[in-house]
């Protein structure tokens, strides 16, 4: 993803007015901001889980099984004796480092082909939107299903298989928002230069589209999140006894009227980091008015 | 225009062949051999060979797939692996019983959200909206097994109303699953509403800040005629798309739901036969979501083409 974050070398003035733009940007959307800082406190929890409680998110407690909300376990303790709190506190790490790598390498993916489809036109694009239509046309979850099945489970094959799913959905969006950028004067100019592809993807058309992957990023990173705890909870993601949000529902579900607190927590926790990443999303879309060219996606 | 709607039917055609091919292969590329899944570990090898030649595994793969979508073209999609019934006839009885929760979903989600959508639309930054936009953010942020889990808690634990799980296998009637779909199916609709009614509300704004719309105020109709004749017919347009792709959704939502309340349905089925590598029926289920898929989006293209003057002449451009 280092690509996306190259300045033009040429325009020395270019790193401050960014860093003026985003200032404003933040400035002028409230919900960016809450958004925001949501995502980043989950960030700091996942980070600073083994400082915030002294519990071992796996290690059983026969005795100490099923307990209510108490001084020593804040959010009470599930049917093998965990502290659910530790638990949802190291929950973060999986729920985040999974989503973010499978989203770094979705919208990476999806950026330089869309790019490339938006760039070449032509043959390529045709065939490409041909297969991309009918991948979609496969449920995300089968398409899940099959890919764990045939690679086993374990963090890298769901962030692949998370890659296989969403990779032509952020295609198209990328690929609508280079289509307007590609029959601009100044890519022309690039081409009659004699600049190869790779070049005028890299310096004309990224540069360009940053705002809409950006805003991609954050809408996907929801989806990823939501789909990996689904996943989890089907018991197709995290193998037990990891401490994964999901996968904890799951656990927890069939005590639910006996320690609510225990179901509840991964909830909560999932939801306050999925709407904080909409909330950025759409704070983020607004204040750069990139809505209009996400919009039916 | 006929040759577009005829160019837009090709289109859609080649992509399902294209995902049948594609679902086949993936399937295929599924570990373990299929005929030792059947026989056990201790089987022989000469009857395991034997299986295999029964099953047609030893033939090319290209020939394996002629063959299977030529039968799938009449309906014919192999027997099963696991309950050695014909997997035509098992998909389409859980298919009935997830259609009777898609339809219900469907019914919820798009009367509830567009009349949710427009009024957030027309009431733009003021309470109403606050409240409707907040919800729907809720809504789209917690994934389908919380509601599903939430609704349970709500209305099988604290209220029983009804069933928490479907005790019913696939043969169960409609009147037998009829008290158990709406909880699965409110837990879809929920989620599927919060898309629709984004969707709804950016387009009756937009729609209602442009030139006609001011014209046929300044003419002096009544606000509600102004909504109800000029802005709803276009603002309702590009919801029409996300409905369709909602509906695609369904089929990959149904999954998860259907497992939470062990309701006998097209999701259920795909789960378990993905468990018990019943390859012909995961083919099978596939291929039948694609088809909803590419149908749905076909029906969204064609109604948005039937209903906007502009798309009729000039095609689909993105």
């Amino acid at each position: 993803m280092t690509t996306l974050d190259t300045a033009p070398v040429a325009a020395p003035a270019a790193a401050p007015a960014r860093a003026v733009r985003v200032w404003r940007t933040l400035r002028s959307s409230r919900a960016a901001v809450i958004g925001l800082s949501v995502v980043a406190v989950h960030v700091l929890i996942a980070l600073l889980a083994p400082l915030l409680t002294t519990y071992d998110p796996i290690a059983n407690s026969a005795d100490e099984a099923l307990l209510g909300p108490s001084r020593q376990h804040w959010a009470g303790t599930d049917q093998y004796g965990r502290d659910v709190l530790a638990r949802v506190l190291y929950g973060g790490r999986y729920a985040l480092g999974v989503s973010v790598t499978a989203t770094l390498l979705t919208v990476a993916l999806g950026t330089v082909i869309g790019c490339a489809a938006a760039l070449r036109g032509g043959r390529f694009d045709d065939v490409l939107g041909r297969i991309l239509d009918a991948v979609l046309s496969v449920p995300a979850i089968l398409t899940l299903l099959v890919v764990v099945t045939a690679l086993g489970t374990g963090p890298s094959v769901i962030v692949l298989a998370i890659a296989v799913v969403y990779v032509p959905q952020v295609v198209r969006v990328v690929r609508g928002a280079a289509l307007a950028v590609v029959p601009q004067d100044y890519v022309t100019a690039a081409r009659a230069r004699g600049e190869g592809t790779w070049a005028i993807l890299r310096r004309e058309i990224l540069p360009n589209i940053t705002d809409v992957v950006c805003v991609e990023f954050a809408m996907r990173a929801s989806w990823v999140v939501l789909l990996i705890s689904s996943l989890s909870f089907l018991g197709f993601g995290a193998d037990p006894p990891t401490p994964d949000w999901g996968l904890m529902v799951a656990e927890n579900r069939t005590a639910i009227t006996v320690v609510p607190m225990a179901s509840l927590a991964p909830i909560i926790a999932l939801a306050t980091l999925v709407v904080g990443l909409n909330l950025a999303a759409d704070g983020l879309s607004k204040a750069w008015g990139v809505d209009r060219i996400r919009e039916g996606s | 225009m006929l040759s577009f709607v005829a160019r837009r039917i090709a289109a859609a055609l080649g992509t399902l062949l294209l995902a049948s091919v594609l679902v086949f292969l993936a399937v295929q590329a599924l570990p373990g051999d299929v005929a030792t899944q059947v026989l056990g570990k201790d089987a022989t090898p000469d009857a395991v060979a034997a299986l295999r030649g029964q099953l047609g595994l030893d033939r090319p793969a290209w020939e394996r797939y002629i063959d299977w979508a030529g039968g799938a073209l009449h309906g014919d999609f192999g027997t099963s692996l696991v309950s050695g019934k014909a997997v035509g006839g098992e998909v389409a009885s859980y298919l009935g019983n997830s259609a009777l929760i898609a339809l219900v979903t469907v019914l919820f989600a798009v009367t509830g959200s567009i009349v949710l959508g427009v009024l957030a639309g027309l009431y733009r930054d003021r309470w109403p909206d606050h409240l409707i936009s907040t919800a729907s953010l809720v809504g789209m942020s917690v994934p389908e097994f919380v509601v599903a889990t939430v609704l349970v808690l709500c209305f099988s634990v604290a209220l029983p109303w009804f069933p928490a799980v479907v005790l019913y296998g696939p043969e169960a009637s409609v009147g037998q699953l009829l008290p158990a779909v709406w909880l699965p199916a409110l837990s879809l609709a929920i989620v599927m509403a919060a898309y629709i009614v984004r969707m709804a509300r950016t387009s009756v704004i937009d729609v209602m800040a442009s030139d006609y719309v001011t014209t046929a105020r300044l003419k002096g109709l009544s606000t509600w005629r102004v909504v109800t004749r000029h802005a709803l017919p276009s603002a309702l347009l590009p919801t029409l798309h996300v409905i369709a792709l909602n509906v695609a959704w369904l089929v990959g939502g149904v999954a998860v739901v259907e497992n939470v309340f062990n309701y006998p349905g097209v999701g259920k089925l795909l789960l378990s036969s993905v468990q018990n590598r019943d390859l012909p029926v995961i083919q099978a289920v596939a291929l039948v979501s694609a088809v909803v898929y590419v149908t749905c989006n076909l029906a969204a293209d064609l109604g948005a083409m039937a209903l906007n003057p502009k798309l009729r002449t000039r095609g689909r451009t993105r």
